[in-house]
């Protein structure tokens, strides 16, 4: 599969996430939104350039509750919580965001 | 029969909206198949032939087949190969044989299944996903079969055939609730297996569990947790129990010269609401003063290899607990939550890797947290105050792994006491499903077997009804609000697809969650 943007078009997986992770951009990342017609707030932002730098120390995508606390410390301890997480990413938090970071989708029992 | 009433049109646009105001309620909206209505009483359903025809998971890529030693893609002759593998299967199993000749066609498993109770695709009754492979052997491997193929419904090996078994033996959980009603005990979760390795060998493999082995083999761990997100995803566990209790509760990774090495699914580490178990396990630990570590190069409990029947690769993934409890030196093995790999723990570890000499003969080896926490209550070892978890109402879903392929304790029926016994002395407030729904009748979380996988949703949440049948039943009775489970895949099941039913879900945790929340660390700090 492939997914355009801007004229430019980039090898994705079965259910979207981006083949090459190193082929991430803002575009992409809002692309790939868009076809969920979701709209990215600076808060959802906020968790996908955690993931990513996150990932980019420890190759995978944080745990969730890695995730809510960092997510608690930069937008307030209200939102640190998973609540708020599936509020921003109702498919799920890990999966849904983990998507529009440009990170693999998290395999296991999850 | 009686007949189902007619699904409630739930069909939607298969996309949402961010901020949309859902109360982890509103999934249903965003199916793009019809969500089984609940009814008041389980119904058998008519059935509808090829409704599930469609359903297939993903084929695994060339390195994920590379991974578990398996071809790239469909080999040449691939026919051939395939009637050559079922035979050599047949040839080693004993049991295997027994369940492909026994079958006497008498109908007692057409309804155990929740697939087909969720589905009504007649190729999910047990006994019609059998005969897929059935009419295969017959015609390769049976005196019947081979000279009169159309007297006993045998069948050659073609594209279509192997098209079917993709399909329907992704449609299976391996959960052997049907083996428990058939008269012969037949098991089909033994057909499935020998059917996925058949097909694995041809190159025709799963997406979700090769990819998954691979990571075990080159990571560690289901997720793919290396050991520093592990040992940082674990200092963070040790600071927010801190934060709670005030008591430093250590999690701790390799090690050496710790009594207890805890194997536990890597889902425990990254997911809610596994975490909250783990949390559980550490806080039990912690109170009785054993002294305990997980392993960096062990960190995965679940064996993916017993779902997809690769005995070579179940082997493999499971020298890594022995190899990592004689590093660290440990006296003690114990599972965390987790049905399958309890199963294989219990039931084949010592064959795998054993003996196990090297551990304390004085403990079982291996020993399920469960039994070590029952035991320490038994003791009086653990402080625990019921009244904190006063506003859970509580119920305990059986998994299929442990209810009907292991035992816990030494007493037949263990697995189904010490759980419960459990709840019972952290909680107030305990209330059993339907009996025909429970202990070794316990119906299936859906997601079973591998096939926990967005790309079977649809599966998933039909396969689901009959469970979430028997929790509204104890909800609408009992006002029941958490239904406990000791399995990494049925809490993830769970948590995706009661939503779609209407319930939340938050309702769903960790059995070790309940005792998490009754422990009371101060007092025998």
């Amino acid at each position: 599969m492939t997914l355009e943007v801007a004229g430019k078009s980039f090898e994705t997986d079965e259910e979207g996430y981006l083949a090459n992770r190193d082929d991430w951009n803002k575009d992409v990342a809002e692309a790939m939104a868009k076809l969920d017609d979701c709209e990215l707030s600076d808060n959802h932002w906020e968790v996908i350039n955690f993931l990513r730098e996150y990932y980019d120390e420890y190759q995978i995508a944080p745990a969730v509750r890695v995730l809510t606390k960092a997510i608690g410390k930069k937008l307030g301890a209200d939102k640190g919580n998973s609540k708020y997480l599936y509020e921003l990413f109702p498919y799920g938090p890990a999966k849904q965001a983990c998507k529009y970071a440009g990170l693999p989708k998290p395999t296991g029992c999850v | 029969m009686l007949r189902a009433g007619p699904p409630r049109k739930r069909r939607a646009a298969n996309s949402l909206f961010c901020y949309w105001n859902h109360n982890f309620r509103g999934l249903k909206n965003v199916a793009d198949f019809e969500i089984p209505a609940l009814k008041e009483y389980p119904v058998i359903p008519l059935i509808q032939v090829g409704s599930m025809a469609h359903s297939k998971p993903f084929v695994a890529k060339p390195d994920h087949q590379d991974a578990v030693g398996f071809p790239h893609e469909l080999v040449d002759n691939w026919e051939e190969k395939a009637v050559k593998k079922l035979g050599e299967l047949v040839q080693g199993s004993r049991a295997l044989q027994v369940f492909l000749d026994a079958c006497v066609k008498c109908g007692a498993c057409t309804d155990k299944c929740h697939y087909y109770l969720g589905t009504s695709d007649p190729k999910n009754m047990p006994v019609a996903r059998q005969d897929l492979l059935r009419q295969v052997y017959r015609r390769y491997y049976t005196f019947a079969g081979k000279y009169f193929p159309w007297l006993v419904g045998a069948r050659d090996m073609d594209k279509e055939v192997l098209d079917d078994w993709y399909s329907y033996f992704h449609q299976c959980s391996q959960c052997r609730r049907c083996s428990v009603f058939c008269p012969y005990g037949i098991d089909t979760a033994e057909i499935s297996m020998a059917a996925r390795e058949v097909m694995d060998s041809v190159g025709l493999g799963q997406k979700y569990c090769n990819e998954i082995l691979g990571k075990v083999y080159t990571i560690g761990n289901n997720l793919g947790l290396p050991e520093p997100a592990l040992r940082n995803t674990l200092e963070g566990l040790e600071e927010e129990v801190k934060e709670d209790t005030g008591v430093d509760v250590r999690f701790p990774l390799d090690e050496k010269g710790a009594d207890v090495l805890l194997v536990t699914p890597s889902a425990d580490f990254f997911a809610e609401p596994h975490v909250d178990g783990l949390i559980g396990y550490g806080k039990v630990f912690h109170q009785a003063g054993i002294s305990w570590t997980m392993s960096s190069y062990a960190s995965e409990a679940g064996n993916f290899s017993m779902f997809i029947g690769s005995g070579a690769n179940l082997k493999k993934t499971t020298r890594r607990i022995r190899e990592a409890a004689l590093d660290l030196g440990v006296k003690r093995l114990v599972v965390g939550e987790c049905g399958h790999a309890w199963r294989v723990a219990y039931s084949f570890w010592n064959t795998l890797i054993g003996p196990f000499d090297f551990l304390d003969p004085k403990y079982p080896a291996p020993q399920h947290i469960c039994e070590v926490t029952h035991d320490l209550i038994q003791r009086g070892a653990l402080t625990l105050d019921k009244e904190a978890n006063d506003h859970r109402i509580i119920t305990f879903h059986d998994s299929c792994n442990v209810a009907r392929a292991s035992r816990m304790g030494n007493m037949p029926g263990g697995q189904f006491v010490i759980p419960r016994e459990i709840i019972k002395s952290v909680a107030n407030h305990f209330h059993d499903m339907a009996p025909d729904t429970i202990h070794e009748s316990t119906y299936c979380c859906g997601g079973g077997g591998g096939l926990l996988t967005d790309d079977l949703i649809e599966l998933r949440i039909k396969g689901a009804l009959p469970r979430v049948e028997a929790l509204k039943q104890v909800v609408d009775e009992h006002g029941v609000n958490f239904m406990a489970a000791i399995c990494a895949i049925c809490k993830s099941q769970f948590t995706k697809v009661i939503p779609y039913y209407d319930f939340p879900m938050e309702m769903i945790g960790s059995l070790h969650q309940l005792v998490s929340s009754a422990i009371q660390l101060k007092t025998k700090e």
